[in-house]
């Protein structure tokens, strides 16, 4: 049983099989056709000119998106205009969200909803009960989901990975139970009458009534497309290549002379403020709220859309928050084992891409170089098996 | 608020024991699996969730429709108990090879095994859920709860003392197995330095089997006290008290067998103690703050979190 | 599988996923045109749509509740009264052709708007539900714009009727009523002194309980601080069974659903709190019952807006009707999902075939049903809606009659 292994000159303990199943894993991924290697150089050599094309053709796919014929068949047993805007468009914007503290600072955040919570209610209670526009709200809800972020995030972010997941979820609790709780904020029974944004009559895109969803859907692409700009313009200069140093190694990072602290702050602070601003956005359409909308299941669902794009790779983030959220609506037929399928396509698409389904530049790039980062002993195992494949 | 939690002060100790038990004993499953993985087995609320139905079946197998008393109790209990532990480390194993074993082949990232085992855990909730109802399936009561004696003003009930002392009992066994034997051994080291544990002949893959299946026993066990204790089981029935026992092994040091029986008490004290000062409305922000107010202090947790050292 | 046998597998399905893409390629460009035409007159497009609705012949009623899901149970009640009240009417053959769309909420006010405007593009004209009150919050607005009547059997919440919504209705009544019902039944006939008021920390729940709280005070009786929230997912409710134990009350009063409150009397009863269990709407169920064990159940009270219509012969025929079509007995708000139906059934065969004439009908006439004769208050809410006592006794659920009678 040990023969093959001995024969290298491994240690008796470390079984055949598993060498020869990580062989053969290495063989079969050889075979496959590179399709992301292949649109990512194409991408690289393409004229400026190109990109922009490009780049404007999906911004106007996006928004001939709510038309009829692509609702039939998108989303054929339910409101597709409605669903673009929720869950798919909140979805989009929470995941690029979370997508700047998971997939670009390394730091695993459970308790992401909370933020969200936090910016529905104070569009709720400050539209409600103080009668302010829409758009006062709207930075008032990212700037308190923002303080928010830095008051849970000053005292916890020297934690290490793992205790910040648990922390963040607490947070993600208290907050909901608070809001249960409390009387400012509803209890239970939440809060009804949350105002439209104020609408410019006659310019049908910009008349935010009950009816008609489509307005909605608009401000949350315009939305969407400004936090992609800024997040991308973010990913490129010094605080990107920060956060990608301490999502690496963080202790290398620091070593480096990196300020781990300040820039895993910054991440969280930021993260914060999307969700807040994606929480207001929601309020003000869907008139009630209530304590049960903001559960941790959310967290998680946008957590595996993230993850399941492929974290730290923007258009990868996009494509999983958009599945995430459009696959429940669009097999309505099967209600009753959505959740079923939901929890085996997660585990079926980890297994075979793990990186997701297009996985970041910078990862691919050491995935490539063989596996490097050893954070964690599951890593050094497979450290161990690189080392044993070299001849 | 002071005097409610003076005059609840002994009843929510007693109660809190009781539950901190479960707790305790669901948490060494997370525990094990995070000293050797350094993974948060996020379906093993799931691996709980079988056990109480394995034991349920059971007991409705061997006709069981009204409380025993004597030998018939210890048998009844016992068999059980080895259907729940049967049920759960099954469950764990079958995770490990279909979940996990594939992807520590493939990636290095920690996060996709998350992403894994929440799909395991939805998965295995909707299977159960399917197959058996979203209602709340009630066990027959196997054990008279009879009042032994009083605490100050708490009642000590026959089936509380069979909880905290048969899970006392299984940290005692878990424990020495770990410390004594060859097996035990191996798991420590690879919860060491997995490099060096290959290096010196362990078997990693056979160590991460053992490491599931003891946590599947613990909580196989803590099924079957669940089910005997509170009497209902369900499909999601896992979810809080997975969480509530992951709470309880970062309170306590995650990776740290001891450490998982000290989270599992405090929590289920702290619990009490805070429903009685607050409310048990603030029952659960109580918990989690101390939680925070623990790890700004001790970042590790209570007794820190090394596997190996546990010992030394 | 062998080495052979896989390379014309493979060749096969490297033609079918060709031909997949051919048609996904087409479906796509198909769908950007179409989009393109669409999207250049919004406005047209659904106009004309509206203008093709009533060639499609028959008339559209929905069911709006959960049917999956956690709470899929009350839903799948009202929406069996509702097929057995359209195939009755069906088979009769009178008055124009109707037909039954399902909305599966799940219940969750989240999924409600996209589901409320789907019942706009099926033109749908009016819907029995929403089945819970969450939901109502977000779908109702919806109805009401779009001029869709909605009739719910069950969601009781008393700020539904305080929004001005004229196309809402609802046909039991409402969390105002029930609350100080309980009140009385709690005060009077039980004769309380001191009473623990626990609830479940959901909207309904709390919201019943709340009103239970500050009625009970007004006839005597001292509702004790111990208790309050519990968390309805949890199974262990230690901390309150002690607090209400420590509190040594008459009288249990919980807000909320039937499983928690099984497990929750369960462990009072062995803990040794004799104390008498009494409850909502929510827990009338026969599952209560089985959640808590019959011996703990027993004595314990519930009140409901939901009548017992096993006394009268309309109610028997609609019992043995159901039982014959489902195969179970009906459940809780089955009979009201039932008049909810054959209201809207009613107004279209007395010549509505419109939201707004039916909507119109409805505001202008008694309905004699089988749980009750339903008339419409100017808000859409039901006038009178008495609430009714039950008991366990030797395990079922019996009915005491009005909470008004036996409190005299």
């Amino acid at each position: 049983m040990n023969a093959p292994g001995s024969r290298r000159g491994l240690p008796a303990g470390l079984s055949a099989r598993w060498v020869r199943l990580r062989l053969g894993a290495a063989e079969r991924k050889a075979r496959l056709p590179d399709v992301q290697g292949w649109a990512a150089d194409a991408w690289r050599r393409a004229p400026r000119w190109g990109q922009w094309l490009a780049r404007l053709a999906v911004v106007v796919l996006a928004v001939l998106a709510p038309a009829n014929a692509i609702g039939q068949i998108m989303a054929p047993a339910s409101d597709w205009k409605t669903i673009l805007f929720y869950p798919i468009g909140v979805y989009v914007l929470l995941g690029v969200g979370l997508n700047v503290v998971v997939g670009q600072a390394g730091m695993l955040d459970l308790g992401y909803v909370a933020f969200f919570a936090i910016g529905a209610y104070t569009m709720a209670v400050l539209g409600i009960d103080a009668h302010l526009n829409f758009w006062i709200i709207l930075p008032g809800g990212i700037v308190l989901a923002a303080i928010s972020g830095l008051i849970l995030g000053a005292p916890t972010l020297r934690l290490r990975g793992d205790y910040l997941a648990i922390v963040t979820l607490g947070f993600g609790e208290i907050i909901q139970i608070t809001a249960t709780n409390v009387s400012f904020t509803g209890g239970p029974q939440g809060m009804a009458g949350i105002p439209h944004p104020p609408s410019i009559d006659h310019i049908g895109f910009l008349s935010y009534g009950v009816l008609d969803p489509r307005p909605y859907y608009y401000l949350v692409l315009a939305l969407i497309i400004v936090v992609i700009v800024v997040a991308r313009r973010l990913e490129r200069s010094r605080v990107g290549r920060a956060w990608a140093a301490i999502r690496e190694d963080e202790d290398a990072a620091e070593l480096m002379g990196v300020p781990t602290f300040r820039f895993k702050l910054w991440a969280f602070v930021i993260g914060a403020s999307i969700a807040g601003a994606a929480g207001v956005l929601f309020s003000a359409k869907t008139i009630a709220i209530t304590p049960d909308d903001f559960p941790l299941l959310l967290s998680i669902l946008v957590l595996s859309a993230v993850v399941l794009g492929g974290a730290g790779n923007l258009p990868g983030v996009v494509v999983g928050a958009f599945v995430v959220a459009w696959l429940p609506e669009r097999f309505r037929g099967l209600a009753n084992y959505r959740v079923l399928i939901f929890g085996l396509t997660l585990i079926v698409m980890m297994i075979f891409r793990p990186d997701g389904l297009f996985p970041a530049r910078r990862r691919r790039s050491s995935l490539r170089a063989g596996r490097t980062a050893a954070s964690a002993p599951v890593a050094a195992v497979n450290l161990t098996e690189a080392e044993t494949e070299a001849p | 608020m002071l005097h409610q939690f003076l005059t609840l002060f002994w009843p929510s100790t007693v109660d809190g024991l009781t539950v901190g038990a479960i707790y305790a004993l669901v948490a060494l499953g997370y525990t094990l699996v995070y000293g050797v993985l350094q993974l948060i087995n996020f379906a093993h609320s799931e691996v709980f969730m079988v056990g109480t139905f394995a034991s349920l079946f059971t007991l409705h197998a061997l006709g069981v429709t009204s409380a025993l008393t004597g030998l018939a109790l210890v048998g009844v209990l016992v068999v059980c108990a080895l259907a729940g532990m049967t049920g759960s480390a099954v469950t764990a194993v079958i995770l490990e090879a279909v979940a996990y074993r594939p992807l520590r082949r493939r990636t290095t990232s920690r996060l996709a095994a998350l992403i894994t085992a929440i799909g395991a855990s939805f998965s295995l909730q909707e299977i159960f859920a399917l197959r058996y109802g979203r209602d709340i399936q009630t066990f027959p009561r196997v054990m008279q709860k009879t009042v032994l004696f009083h605490v100050g003003s708490g009642t000590v009930r026959s089936d509380k003392v069979l909880v905290v002392a048969t899970a006392l009992a299984m940290m005692v066994i878990l424990d020495t197995f770990v410390s004594r034997t060859r097996l035990g051994r191996g798991i420590r080291a690879t919860a060491q330095d997995p490099r060096t544990a290959v290096l010196m002949g362990v078997n990693i893959d056979r160590v991460i089997v053992a490491t599931f299946i003891l946590g599947g026993l613990a909580a196989g066990v803590a099924a079957t006290l669940y089910g005997t204790f509170y009497e209902v089981t369900q499909y999601n029935i896992g979810f809080l008290i997975g969480l509530k026992a992951f709470t309880a092994a970062v309170l306590g040091g995650i990776g740290n067998l001891r450490g998982a029986l000290l989270g599992g008490f405090s929590l289920g004290l702290i619990e009490n103690y805070g429903a009685s000062l607050f409310g048990a409305e603030w029952m659960n922000v109580v918990a989690f703050v101390v939680l925070v107010a623990v790890l700004l202090f001790r970042p590790t947790g209570i007794l820190g979190e090394q596997l190996a050292r546990a010992r030394a | 599988m062998t080495g052979r046998s896989t390379i014309p597998a493979r060749a096969l399905r490297v033609g079918l996923e060709r031909a997949r893409w051919r048609t996904t390629v087409a479906a796509v460009g198909v769908a950007l045109v179409a989009a393109a035409c669409g999207s250049t007159s919004p406005t047209t497009s659904s106009g004309s749509s509206t203008t093709k609705a009533p060639s499609a012949g028959a008339l559209k009623i929905g069911f709006f509740g959960a049917l999956t899901g956690a709470n899929a149970q009350l839903g799948i009640n009202i929406n069996d009264g509702v097929k057995l009240a359209l195939t009755q009417y069906q088979s009769k053959g009178k008055g124009p052709a109707v037909t039954l769309e399902e909305y599966d909420s799940q219940g969750d006010p989240s999924q409600a708007p996209q589901l409320a405007q789907k019942a706009i593009s099926d033109h749908t004209v009016a819907v029995v539900g929403p089945a819970f009150s969450g939901e109502s919050k977000t779908a109702d607005p919806i109805f009401q714009q779009a001029g869709i009547v909605s009739v719910t059997p069950s969601a009781t919440d008393p700020t539904l009727a305080q929004h001005g919504w004229t196309y809402w209705h609802r046909i039991v009544g409402n969390d105002n009523t029930q609350g100080p019902a309980a009140a009385s039944l709690i005060a009077k006939k039980l004769g309380a002194k001191r009473v623990a008021v626990i609830d479940d920390a959901s909207a309904y729940g709390k919201g019943i309980a709340d009103i239970v709280r500050s009625t009970l005070p007004t006839d005597g009786v001292t509702v004790v601080s111990a208790g309050r929230s519990i968390d309805p997912n949890a199974t262990d409710y230690s901390a309150t069974v002690d607090a209400v134990k420590a509190a040594n009350v008459d009288v249990i009063y919980y807000g909320g659903y039937y499983a928690a409150a099984g497990r929750l009397l369960k462990q009072m009863r062995d803990a040794g709190v004799k104390a008498t269990f009494v409850s909502d709407d929510g827990v009338n169920d026969p599952k209560f019952v089985a959640a808590a064990g019959q011996a703990d159940a027993d004595g314990s009270y519930v009140t409901c807006p939901c009548g017992d219509v096993t006394g009268t012969t309309a109610g028997q025929a609609f019992t043995s009707a159901y039982q014959a079509a489902f195969h179970v007995a009906p459940g809780t708000y089955s009979a009201e999902g039932y008049d909810a139906a054959n209201i809207i059934l009613t107004a279209i065969s007395g010549g509505s075939t419109t939201a707004s004439a039916i909507n119109s009908y409805l505001a202008s006439h008694t309905f004699p049903g089988i749980t009750k004769t339903v008339k419409f208050d100017a808000s859409g809410d039901i006038s009178g809606g008495g609430i009714y006592a039950y008991q366990v006794k030797a395990g079922s659920i019996v009915s005491l009659g009005l909470v008004s009678q036996l409190v005299g």
